[in-house]
C-alpha cells in the first residue's frame, strides 16, 4: 500500500477515534481505557507476521516473545474489561443483582 | 498456506476495523458497552484467523505455542484480579503490549527499504518503549511495589533532556545508517524515558498517566502498520491513539488538572508533589459511637465514597453500612465524584462488585442539589473532591475543580487517616467547620466500628 493511501486512512482513523468517545460519561472511563487497551494488544497481527517470516533462530525466539506480550494484551484486555462490564450490568439491573452475588468473586 | 487472497483479505481486516469502531461507540454507553466489548473481541479473533490463512508463514506451530502461553497467563490473571487491583492490571497489559509493538519494529528493521518506512520503525521503537517502561513503573507504583510519592532527584530535568536529545540523535542515526546496534540503543533509551516520565508523577495522578501511555501504545502499533503495510494495524493503533487522548483529557478535566501539569509538575516542585503540613487548628475528633449515633438517628445520610476508600478495600463495608441504616428507615445514598477511586469511574466499578443497588450510586450532578436536605454527609477516603477551595479559593490548585458540595450537609462526618492533605497538597477548610467531626483511621477498619456500632443502637 502506498503512502499516501496509509496516510488518508491515518487521517480519517483520527477523526474516527476522536468522534466516537466524545460523549462518554465519566462512569464508563475505565471501562473504556480497558477496551481500547485491549484493541491495540491487536500488534498480535504484526507480530504473528513477522515471526512467520522469521528464519534465524534469535529472530524468531525475538518474535514469539512479542507474539506471548501481545496475546497476553488482546486475550487479558478483552477479559478484564468484559468482566468489568458485567458488574456494570448487574448494577443495572436490580432484580438479578440479587440473583447474582458470586459476579464479582469468580 | 495462503487460502485467501489479497480482496479477501482486505475485506476481513475492515470488517475487523469496523468491529473496533462499533466496540468502541459500544463502549461509550452503559446499555451497549459489553455488547461493544464482545464486539471487539470478535474483531480480534477475525483478524488473528484472517492473519493466519492469508500471509505465507513459516514457525506455525511455534506461533501458535506463543498464542496459547500469552492467553494462559493473561486470561487467568484477568478473571481472578481483585477489582480494586484493576488499574494496574490495565497498565502492565498495556505496557506489554507497547513492547511487543517494539519488538516487531526492532525485527523489521533489516526488511525496511524505504527512508519513512524506517521513520516509522524509530517511531514504533521509542514509543513503544516509553509506553513499555513508563506501564511498568506505574504497575509498581500501583501495586505498592514502590512509593507512590513522586520520585524526584536534583537533576531530573537535566538527566530526561539528555535523554531524550541523545533519543532524537540515535533516532536519526537509525534512519539513516539503519543500524541494528543503533536501535537497540533508542530501545534502551526510550525505556529510560518512559520510567523517567511516569517517577515524578503522585500516586493519585497515575490513573491518567495509564490512559496517556494507552494513547501511546496505540500511537505506536499505527507506526508499526504502516513498517508492516498493514492497515488494520493503522487503524486500530490510530483508534486508540485518538480516543485515548481525548479520554485521557476528559479525565485531568475531572481532576481540575492539566496533562502537562502531571507530567511536568513535580519538576516544577508544584502542586503534585502535595505537602505534608499539619495545621495547629482544631478539629472535631469523634469516636465510631459517636458517629454511629449521627448516622443512625438521621433521616437522610449521603456516603461520599473516596481514594481512600478504594485504598483501604472498604467498599463491601460501605455497602453494609448502608443496608444497615437503611434497616433503620433512613434513606442513603452514594454520591459518585467522576474522579472517586483510584481512577476515574473506577468507583462505580467497586460499589457495583459490591452489589449496591445501581438507583443509590448518584452522580454529581444529581446529588449536588440534594445535599442541602441531608442530616449527615459522611465523607470516606475522600478530601480534594469535596474541598469548597476548589469555588471559594481562586489561587488553589484545584480552583475550578467541579466538587461534591458536602459542605452543605447538616452534618459531614469524615474518615480519614490523618490530618494530611489530599494530593492536591492544600488544606481542607470543611475539616475546621463547627459542623464537621472526623473519625481518624483506615477507612476499613473505622467503617467496620461505625457499623458496629450503628447495630448495637
Amino acid at each position: 500500500m502506498d503512502g499516501i493511501a496509509l496516510l488518508t486512512i491515518t487521517v480519517l482513523a483520527v477523526f474516527v477515534g476522536f468522534e466516537v468517545v466524545s460523549k462518554v460519561s465519566s462512569t464508563l472511563h475505565t471501562p473504556l481505557m480497558s477496551g481500547a487497551n485491549a484493541i491495540h494488544g491487536i500488534i498480535l497481527v504484526g507480530a504473528i507476521i513477522v515471526a512467520g517470516q522469521a528464519a534465524d533462530p534469535w529472530v524468531l525466539a525475538v518474535a514469539l516473545l512479542a507474539v506471548v506480550l501481545a496475546t497476553a494484551n488482546l486475550v487479558g484486555g478483552f477479559v478484564v474489561t468484559d468482566r468489568m462490564l458485567h458488574m456494570f450490568h448487574a448494577k443495572k439491573d436490580p432484580v438479578k443483582a440479587g440473583a447474582q452475588p458470586e459476579a464479582g468473586s469468580k | 498456506m495462503s487460502i485467501l487472497d489479497p480482496v479477501w483479505t482486505s475485506l476481513l481486516y475492515l470488517a475487523a476495523a469496523v468491529c473496533f469502531i462499533l466496540a468502541l461507540r459500544g463502549l461509550s454507553s452503559p446499555r451497549t458497552a459489553r455488547r461493544g466489548n464482545l464486539v471487539g473481541a470478535l474483531g480480534a479473533l477475525i483478524a488473528v484467523v484472517t492473519v493466519f490463512l492469508s500471509a505465507r508463514l513459516e514457525n506455525v506451530p511455534w506461533i501458535l505455542a506463543a498464542i496459547a502461553v500469552g492467553s494462559a497467563v493473561a486470561a487467568p490473571v484477568a478473571r481472578r484480579v481483585k477489582m480494586t487491583q484493576m488499574p494496574q492490571l490495565v497498565a502492565l497489559f498495556n505496557g506489554v503490549g507497547g513492547g511487543a509493538a517494539a519488538l516487531v519494529a526492532l525485527l523489521e528493521l533489516g526488511h525496511a527499504g524505504e527512508p519513512w518506512v524506517r521513520v516509522a520503525i524509530v517511531f514504533t521503537l521509542l514509543v513503544g518503549a516509553v509506553s513499555f517502561a513508563g506501564s511498568g513503573i506505574t504497575f509498581a507504583k500501583l501495586q505498592e511495589l514502590m512509593t507512590t510519592r513522586p520520585v524526584v532527584f536534583p537533576g531530573l530535568p537535566v538527566v530526561m533532556s539528555v535523554v531524550l536529545l541523545a533519543a532524537v540523535a540515535s533516532g536519526v542515526a537509525v534512519v539513516v545508517s539503519g543500524s541494528l546496534p543503533l536501535a537497540v540503543l533508542l530501545l534502551v533509551l526510550g525505556l529510560a524515558a518512559g520510567v523517567l516520565l511516569v517517577l515524578p508523577v503522585g500516586g493519585a495522578d497515575v490513573p491518567i498517566v495509564i490512559s496517556l501511555l494507552n494513547a501511546f501504545t496505540g500511537l505506536a502499533v499505527a507506526a508499526s502498520g504502516v513498517v508492516l503495510g498493514n492497515v488494520l494495524l493503522v487503524v486500530a493503533g490510530t483508534l486508540v491513539g485518538a480516543s485515548g487522548t481525548i479520554l485521557t483529557r476528559a479525565m485531568a478535566a475531572a481532576m481540575g488538572r492539566s496533562v502537562a501539569g502531571i507530567l511536568f509538575g513535580a519538576f516544577r516542585g508544584g502542586s503534585t508533589a502535595g505537602s505534608t503540613a499539619v495545621s495547629e487548628r482544631p478539629v472535631r475528633s469523634s469516636s465510631a459511637e459517636d458517629v454511629a449515633v449521627l448516622l443512625g438517628y438521621a433521616q437522610r445520610v449521603i456516603i461520599v465514597p473516596g481514594y481512600g476508600l478504594a485504598v483501604a478495600q472498604g467498599q463491601h463495608t460501605a455497602a453494609e453500612l448502608a443496608l444497615a441504616l437503611e434497616a433503620r428507615g433512613i434513606e442513603v445514598d452514594f454520591a459518585i465524584h467522576p474522579v472517586a477511586g483510584r481512577m476515574p469511574g473506577h468507583m462505580n466499578v467497586l460499589l457495583a462488585e459490591a452489589n449496591v443497588p445501581y438507583e443509590s450510586l448518584k452522580e454529581m450532578g444529581e446529588i449536588n442539589p440534594q445535599f442541602k436536605t441531608t442530616d449527615v454527609a459522611l465523607v470516606v477516603g475522600a478530601n480534594d473532591v469535596v474541598n469548597p477551595a476548589a469555588k471559594t479559593s481562586s489561587g488553589s490548585p484545584i480552583y475550578g475543580m467541579p466538587i461534591l458540595e458536602v459542605a452543605d450537609a447538616r452534618q459531614v462526618v469524615f474518615l480519614k487517616r490523618s490530618m494530611r492533605p489530599g494530593f492536591a497538597g492544600i488544606e481542607n477548610d470543611l475539616l475546621y467547620e463547627p459542623q464537621t467531626s472526623l473519625l481518624f483511621g483506615d477507612a476499613k477498619d473505622s467503617l467496620a466500628q461505625v457499623l458496629g456500632a450503628v447495630k448495637a443502637l
